[in-house]
């Protein structure tokens, strides 16, 4: 299990990284290529300004009609974001695998906040999966892939829960942990995930073209 | 629950299928992916995350119990979705579905657009399976009527060239007994403006021709008309998915604006006229903006009362709601335009809820209503959400400076017995405007 562990933390945290940075560079090379040899009048409306300024509207909790009239989802959404972005960066068990083996140290979360966090996400995810049973449109529109891709945002919090409170063999649940995490990594560029790159890019565009050429808002 | 339940028949879409395989269907949607398919459509297919977020957007939903199936979502996962997971490979009736879906069931009105937190264009989306039902010729009926018309004579309506200029004389005459000095001036090379209109005002509305005469003159503007093909701005190729006839017609347009060398073009109150000439057909045709400037007469009117050119002699009588089309609200950002110009025709406005760019829509536009009498009463309970709207308001009058919101707004009136009646800004200020002595 140790030697486990050591693979996880060593050369897969190194090829998760690279999954996850090349293959999002990659996807994102790949749709702007795609983009300029096909929607080449299109990208001719982006302004960085109409871009922002959508993009700031709909980063804002309740900053668009979308936000307001949905309002749980909102508050879950915002909260889920946050803390799924957030967790990873700062968590002091990160911090300190960063300090060891690259050198870098910089603040981290107090443990209670982390823990509060980590359940919030738990929670979150455990609401979008009830939404997706119960919600009509949702159910409508959904499939089993949708379930797998919260499975994977859900897996390496609840692993890093229980390991945290030694809850299970502690070394297991923390390679658990570790796997779990650099899988939902690699996803991203992949999987329904890449809304992660993709979104901004897609609201940025909307935000340009209602700006620059309807002088409407689009939030 | 689904568009299989609700199937309706069309004469044009059953034709169509029944010239269909799936193989063909295949072939066809494989080329369209292929040169068409961008992306924009790429993204906002993988992107979605299914959130359901759009759905209260939307005003079929709405009206409809908040059946799934009408949702921006639900209509894309029935077409577009479908086509991408059997990578085109899709029964003819199927195809059928898809039609009614993209064609009788989504207005293009981009609403939902304020609703998702990813930016995805559902309207897009609709566009490109109307594309390919274009491609794979099964179009509405009265639809595909009007792109044979616009094919074949350049209007919507089949109106030929000298009936054309007949009706534009016979309104300038007719307007000599109120106006003796009255003209409609015809090729005027080098005025300030071209005014152009939709097919169906020579066709059966030529009380808006007049109208605008009058307006023109009291104002003593310097306008024409062309008396050649280009005089009509509406394009219902653009919604049909004839995306080369769509192109075919703005390029009459404003090579009509260009010989006549004038600086713009004035555009009557039609909204999808104005999206065609403004946002769409000049996209086709490889400008960035149009060509000649366009200005649509909401912004015209407001150019007209604050130059002082109009000076209105009698307030209309209120309370009216004004309501936002979205082809030129959503679509050009002229909602602060539209209430000003009502404001300085009525002291009385009641604002109908939610308004502005996110107004709801009349469901007339984005085609549907070109698909004539088998799909009226789809247009009609697909806004019950409207009607509520408007009732809400309590007034009588409506305001709105769009031919298909008029057209999907008096269904739903007189369906729904509202009792309202419906204003163009033109009908008001003509009724309303400080007329010279002579």
């Amino acid at each position: 299990m140790r030697q486990i562990y050591e693979f996880a933390v060593g050369p897969l945290a190194w090829a998760a990284f690279a999954v996850f940075i090349l293959g999002s560079a990659w996807r994102f090379y790949s749709m702007y290529t795609l983009a300029r040899k096909k929607d080449g009048p299109f990208l001719s409306y982006m302004s960085w300004k109409f871009s922002l300024r959508s993009i700031a509207h709909w980063l804002t909790p309740f900053g668009s009609l979308g936000w307001r009239e949905n309002a749980d989802v909102t508050i879950v959404t915002f909260i889920f974001h946050l803390c799924l972005i957030g967790l990873p960066i700062l968590a002091l068990g990160h911090v300190v695998l960063l300090d060891r083996y690259q050198g870098i140290e910089y603040w981290f979360l107090p443990e209670g906040a982390a823990d509060i966090m980590t359940l919030a996400v738990m929670a979150c995810c455990l609401y979008f999966a009830v939404r997706r049973l119960t919600n009509v449109t949702v159910r409508y529109v959904g499939s089993v892939r949708d379930f797998g891709v919260l499975a994977l945002a859900f897996a390496p919090f609840c692993t890093g829960f229980l390991a945290y409170h030694q809850i299970g063999p502690p070394l297991a649940m923390t390679t658990l942990h570790v796997l779990s995490g650099e899988l939902m990594l690699m996803a991203i560029p992949f999987t329904r995930l890449s809304h992660m790159i993709f979104g901004l890019f897609a609201r940025a565009y909307v935000g340009s073209e209602f700006g620059g050429v309807r002088h409407a808002k689009d939030w | 629950m689904g568009i299989e339940a609700r199937k309706i028949e069309d004469v044009g879409l059953r034709t169509g299928v029944s010239r269909l395989t799936p193989e063909k269907i295949q072939k066809a949607f494989k080329a369209l992916m292929a040169g068409e398919g961008g992306a924009r459509l790429k993204t906002y297919v993988e992107t979605c995350v299914r959130c359901g977020m759009c759905a209260p957007a939307c005003h079929y939903f709405l009206s409809h119990g908040d059946d799934p199936s009408y949702s921006p979502v639900g209509k894309v996962r029935q077409t577009m979705w479908e086509l991408i997971r059997k990578d085109g490979r899709v029964d003819p009736e199927e195809i059928y579905g898809m039609a009614q879906v993209a064609y009788t069931e989504c207005n293009l009105c981009r609403r939902c657009m304020h609703y998702c937190a990813l930016g995805i264009d559902t309207a897009y989306i609709m566009t490109v399976v109307r594309r390919l039902c274009h491609k794979l010729g099964v179009t509405p009926q009265y639809m595909q009527d009007t792109a044979h018309s616009h094919s074949a004579v350049l209007n919507q309506m089949w109106v030929k060239d000298d009936e054309w200029i007949d009706t534009l004389q016979w309104q300038e005459e007719e307007a000599r007994d109120e106006f003796p000095g009255i003209r409609i001036p015809l090729e005027k090379e080098g005025a300030d403006f071209m005014y152009s209109v939709i097919a169906p005002e020579p066709k059966f509305r030529t009380q808006l021709i007049y109208q605008a005469a009058a307006i023109m003159h009291v104002a003593g503007v310097d306008w024409t008309m062309p008396a050649t093909p280009g005089w009509d701005n509406s394009n219902l190729a653009m919604f049909s998915g004839d995306t080369e006839i769509m192109g075919r017609i703005e390029r009459f347009h404003f090579e009509a604006a260009q010989r006549l060398r004038v600086k713009r073009i004035v555009m009557g109150e039609c909204g999808h006229a104005f999206r065609a000439v403004y946002d769409t057909g000049n996209r086709w045709l490889g400008w960035k903006m149009s060509p000649v400037p366009v200005i649509h007469s909401v912004q015209f009117f407001w150019e007209l009362l604050n130059e002082g050119k109009i000076t209105i002699a009698k307030k209309f009588p209120g309370p009216v709601t004004v309501h936002d089309p979205c082809n030129v609200v959503r679509g050009r950002g002229l909602m602060d335009k539209l209430r000003e110009v009502v404001a300085a025709l009525c002291d009385d406005i009641v604002e109908m809820h939610p308004n502005r760019e996110h107004n709801l829509c009349c469901c007339a536009g984005g085609g549907v209503i070109n698909c004539g009498p088998p799909f009226k009463n789809v247009r009609i309970a697909g806004n019950k959400a409207k009607a509520d709207q408007l009732a809400a308001t309590g007034v009588k009058t409506v305001v709105a400076p769009c031919h298909n919101c008029h057209g999907g707004l008096d269904d739903i009136i007189h369906h729904f017995k509202l009792g309202m009646e419906l204003k163009f800004l033109g009908d008001i200020i003509y009724e309303c405007m400080e007329r010279p002595e002579d």
